[in-house]
């Protein structure tokens, strides 16, 4: 089917990333497509550096799985000479980095970094397709759903919440956001990371 | 518009894809071949430019035969489907190979797998996968009678509706169709379904 090639809403994405009570929260939504079609209902947006530290990559699915590539390649790098894992403030200044690297010709990409960095305080930000970096207390978000997802996290979101409290809220935002949005959906994942240890979920919304 | 499509049952795996060759309004051929035999154990079909279509699978033909040669092991199905996403990926933004691809094969340990590997180089692992406007009708036959643990009759029947469906409702639909399998035994053409016989014309 003929429809205006928009390369950030190709295959459709939802990005989101809420900072809690010596925790945080990354969430994504499971759908790839081509356009108007559904191709897989599991695909996998949020990608785990090390133990404390996330990333999720939406945008074009094929410049996600390039840079993914790209950015595990230099944090392996990185432990085997330092000896130790990178910083989340030091991870996001590496691929803010990367992504400027090709200013003229660049990764259709928008990632959320999530991180718990010295002394386990949680870290989140986010970043536009050229790297411009993006630091938030409370949340941040990405991908076709975007908008919506603003709405819903500034209405949802209290600061200091504890790990459950939000899960549930980073999920009830996630859904009711792509339910909105034809292009993301078909389920969620949620990835909450405290001090000691990490939990991954499906959530199961519409799926349509 | 070419159309692709493949699905993994219970220890097979299988491509089927139209066959003919079309430029603008003619048709040069009805009975071309879309799916190369990558090695013993792995099938590719590929469907977009007709040129690198052909050249582009060639060139991953030779580069699993060239590891081979070297390694003296055969790649994985999972290797062979990233390597041929890095190659789409790294051409893309100089010289784009416009081809879509499903890779299909049976790995000892692991067993049939399918990969989606699309013409911008997005990879995914899945269970029944389709390209082209034929995808609008396989891909939803296949949600509706598609079950994991399929036999090959089970798998051939459901192969033969979704064909029914692009012949009977896309508009230019492609008359003849291969279909290839690939399991423990290895890689082999399974059969044609072939509405117009090239009589005269020597298989290619």
């Amino acid at each position: 089917m003929s429809v205006k090639l928009q390369i950030f809403e190709y295959n459709g994405s939802a990005l989101v990333a809420m900072v809690g009570k010596n925790c945080f929260a990354i969430a994504s939504d499971r759908r790839l497509g081509v356009q108007l079609q559904t191709v897989a209902t599991d695909f996998q947006r949020i990608f785990k550096i090390h133990g404390k530290l996330f990333i999720g990559l939406s945008g074009l699915a094929s410049d996600a799985q390039t840079l993914y590539q790209r950015l595990v390649f230099r944090h392996k790098l990185y432990e085997l000479r330092e000896e130790r894992d990178m910083k989340p403030e030091t991870f996001a200044s590496l691929v803010s980095a990367i992504l400027y690297e090709k200013r003229f010709g660049p990764y259709f990409i928008q990632p959320v970094i999530a991180g718990l960095g010295d002394e386990d305080k949680p870290f989140i930000c986010t970043m536009d397709s050229i790297g411009a970096k993006e630091l938030a207390k409370d949340f941040v978000v990405a991908g076709t759903a975007s908008e919506s997802l603003y709405g819903a996290c500034e209405s949802m979101f209290k600061p200091d919440m504890e790990a459950e409290e939000l899960f549930e809220t980073i999920s009830q935002a996630l859904l009711s956001s792509v339910d909105r949005d034809c292009l993301s959906g078909w389920g969620g994942h949620v990835y909450l990371v405290t001090p000691t240890e990490v939990t991954e979920k499906i959530l199961k919304g519409r799926m349509d | 518009m070419e159309s692709v499509f493949g699905l993994v049952g219970k220890d097979f795996a299988i491509v089927v894809a139209d066959s003919s060759a079309v430029h603008s309004i003619l048709v040069h051929k009805t009975n071309e071949d879309k799916i190369m035999l990558l090695d013993s154990h792995k099938i590719m079909g590929a469907s977009g430019e007709t040129g690198d279509r052909a050249q582009f699978t060639e060139y991953i033909q030779k580069n699993v035969a060239l590891y081979q040669f070297r390694n003296g092991i055969p790649l994985t199905t999972a290797a062979t489907a990233n390597f041929t996403r890095g190659e789409l990926a790294t051409a893309l933004r100089k010289n784009p190979y416009q081809v879509n691809i499903i890779l299909a094969g049976y790995d000892k340990e692991t067993g049939p797998s399918l990969y989606y590997i699309d013409y911008i180089a997005s990879l995914h692992k899945l269970e029944k996968a389709a390209f082209g406007y034929g995808s609008y009708f396989a891909l939803s036959m296949m949600d509706r009678h598609y079950r994991r643990d399929m036999t090959v009759e089970e798998a051939i029947e459901l192969v033969d509706k979704c064909i029914v469906e692009i012949r009977s409702r896309l508009v230019v639909a492609p008359p003849n169709f291969v279909i290839k399998i690939v399991d423990k035994e290895g890689a082999r053409e399974y059969a044609w379904r072939q509405s117009i016989k090239d009589g005269s014309v020597l298989e290619a």
